[in-house]
């Protein structure tokens, strides 16, 4: 609690007992209304100060000056007790908003507390602590174990492993060894590391995602912006009705005031739509925390509101479902041992950049000697010729092979079929193919689960090897031999053909997507540690890369939702309800300060609930 | 031009609402959102008169919510 917390608590507490005598003591007339006047001093004075303040500037229905008039109006009406419970009460909610308020920015200030405190800079051979921001590109830092990593680099000498669960929600530690990017605000745990700085502190990861989160509750969703308007028509009508109240029926039924003015003091104390215009942002806060604690960065309440409407998720395929890296698949080989005809190739590519070369010579567990290799010549669009060992080696398509005499057969396998052919005869054939995430196929049947009418692939890729993976994760819609440009394009057409209150989410990996991203009701890019152009081109952000985190998100969402949609409907239920009642004269202002402040309690625990995401992704 | 401004001692939350409502209504400004959640004022202006409209919105401020401070 802050100081100013506890002044309040004390002066409750102090009230609560001078209240309780005043109860107790059989006093009457004058000596009555003192003893109750003392508790109601001592908890009230400033809302009366503020209330007669507020007036002075012109503001009318300020939630002080209301509060003021309707006990002060109790007071006249010689219901001291109402009267001093009321402002008890509204101040006990005051404070318990404040704590509450208070409490939850904390904990979401506690999940993204990636910030770094320091730096250990290498300076003329000693190590000195200055903060991150002091730090120029190109310095050298120390990492050591247990500490958080300040700022974006590579590391120059040593190996460790990393905690990367501040920023991804992942709790599997990730391994870097010399000269691999480092990524602040990860913790290194196990190996002293020596980094070059790549970046000044304003432009790196840490920074990035912090200013993300902190700037999240700028965009604020449709339900809030309703609840403020709301608000802003709310008390002036509450206010209206209880003079309507107080006047009319005397003057009409010649019934007798202070009855009716009792009715219009319970309006009075209800008129505050605090509840309200607490609870909301707050739920929206919450989520928008909760999610950042799972690696899930939202960048505004409406792109939170807007995901849990999401019924068209639509995505890329290459980085997005599958790794994005060629990779060995399956070795078929006809007469040699698959090492053998692995390293054949791998050999006869040693002095090729192609993708392909590169990714046969990752998959040899051997290092390789280039020295076997004679004579490499590529044969333009159809392979490599060259002599290994002294023999005579093709690898390379089909038409390659037909050249070299050798009789080759086709694979069953979908990807790209890298042949063989070794002295005029067929050796076998390789496939390389990019490989399905391990989650993909989960996050189709998640995102399914969760009410996703419609699910889209878009790739640039062949036809076959398209419709290979969409039906392998069970995608009903595949589009492919796209280019971004026509992705674009494509995307257009799916937004023009969707239902009026339906969104759609594009899912990509911010490379080459940005249009597509931005386009979109809601571009979600994934594995976005450490790729700024993901950060900025999208509205949320998956820190790791996997699609699976897309259902949890939708699940966050849908139940900040939820919690919203609680929260208006039980405080306006509760709020028009107890107007009702107290119009008739059912309801006095005991119960009126329950749908005041009782309500905004209530509301305050239930937003609350939204802060909490379960670990456990189903 | 946009800009963020920490606010100081925003202790209600419809209170903010009327800020923002309040400072939306200055000339000159584009956009203004107050998160009471974040205590923070983020405000689109013209480049130009950036100043003098800061000068508006504290004003605005102080008659709604005299007890709130922009940190400028």
């Amino acid at each position: 609690m802050s100081r100013k917390q506890k002044k309040m608590l004390a002066r409750i507490l102090v009230a609560v007992v001078l209240f309780g005598a005043a109860v107790c003591i059989p006093a009457q007339g004058l000596v009555r209304f003192v003893l109750f006047l003392i508790p109601y001093g001592v908890i009230g004075w400033d809302v009366l100060w503020k209330a007669l303040r507020n007036l002075m500037r012109g503001q009318m229905f300020d939630e002080n000056f209301l509060m003021a008039l309707a006990t002060v109006g109790a007071l006249c009406i010689g219901d001291y007790p109402e009267s001093v419970f009321v402002m008890l009460f509204y101040q006990v909610g005051e404070l318990f908003q404040s704590y509450a308020v208070g409490r939850s920015r904390q904990s979401i200030a506690a999940l993204m507390d990636i910030r770094p405190d320091y730096a250990n800079v290498e300076r003329s051979g000693a190590l000195e602590q200055v903060d991150p921001e002091e730090v120029a590109v190109g310095d050298v830092i120390v990492v050591k174990p247990g500490e958080r990593i300040p700022l974006d680099g590579e590391i120059l000498e040593g190996a460790t492993t990393m905690n990367t669960s501040a920023l991804t929600g992942e709790s599997l530690p990730r391994e870097a060894a010399a000269g691999e990017h480092v990524i602040s605000g990860c913790v290194n745990l196990t190996g002293l590391i020596r980094v070059r700085v790549t970046k000044p502190y304003g432009e790196s990861t840490v920074a990035k995602i912090l200013d993300l989160v902190e700037n999240s509750s700028a965009k604020k969703a449709k339900t809030e912006n309703f609840i403020t308007k709301f608000a802003r028509y709310y008390t002036p009508t509450v206010v209206i009705g209880a003079v309507l109240l107080a006047a009319l029926p005397p003057l009409a039924l010649g019934q007798s005031f202070t009855l009716w003015l009792e009715r219009a003091l319970t309006f009075l104390v209800i008129s505050c739509p605090c509840a309200l215009v607490i609870s909301v942002p707050l739920s929206f806060f919450g989520g928008i925390g909760g999610a950042s604690k799972r690696g899930i960065l939202v960048k505004g309440s409406n792109y939170l509101e807007a995901l849990a409407q999401t019924n068209l998720v639509v995505f890329d395929k290459t980085g997005t479902l599958t790794r994005g890296s060629f990779e060995v698949t399956a070795i078929h080989p006809d007469k040699v041992p698959e090492e053998t005809l692995l390293e054949l190739a791998a050999l006869a590519e040693s002095y090729s950049d192609h993708p392909i070369a590169q990714s046969l010579r990752a998959a040899c567990p051997k290092p390789l000697d280039a020295s076997r290799v004679q004579q490499a010549e590529e044969v333009a669009g159809h392979g490599i010729r060259a002599l290994v060992d002294g023999r005579s080696v093709c690898v390379g398509n089909g038409k390659l092979m037909d050249a070299a005499g050798a009789k080759w057969h086709e694979c069953h396998r979908v990807g790209t079929v890298i042949h063989v052919g070794v002295d005029g005869g067929y050796a076998g054939h390789i496939v390389i193919s990019d490989e399905v995430k391990p989650d993909a196929a989960e996050a189709i049947r998640l995102l399914k689960k969760e009410g996703v009418r419609r699910i889209v692939m878009l790739t640039g890729d062949r036809k076959e090897v398209g419709e290979a993976v969409a039906s392998q994760l069970g995608i009903d819609e595949v589009y492919t031999q796209l280019l971004p440009a026509d992705k674009v394009e494509k995307v257009e057409a799916l937004l023009r053909d969707k239902r009026p209150n339906e969104k759609l989410a594009f899912v990509g990996d911010g490379i080459n997507d940005a249009p597509v991203l931005s386009r979109a009701d809601l571009g979600i890019a994934m594995g976005a540690l450490g790729s700024d152009a993901a950060i900025e081109a999208a509205d949320i952000v998956l820190m790791d890369d996997k699609p699976s985190k897309i259902a949890e998100a939708m699940r966050i969402s849908q139940k900040t939702l939820r919690i919203v949609k609680q929260n208006i409907i039980f405080a306006l239920g509760i709020k028009a309800i107890v107007l009702l009642l107290g119009a008739l004269g059912v309801a006095t202002m005991w119960e009126a300060v329950f749908a005041d402040v009782g309500v905004s309690v209530i509301a305050i625990l239930n937003a609350m609930r939204a802060l909490r995401v379960k670990e456990d992704a189903q | 031009m946009r800009k963020v401004y920490k606010l100081q001692d925003l202790d209600c939350a419809n209170c903010a609402a009327k800020m923002e409502d309040a400072i939306r209504r200055i000339d000159g400004v584009q956009e203004a959102s107050v998160s009471f959640m974040t205590q923070k004022l983020t405000i689109t202006a013209d480049d130009a008169r950036f100043d003098e409209i800061m000068k508006d919105v504290v004003r605005a401020c102080r008659r709604v919510e005299p007890d709130c401070l922009i940190q400028l």
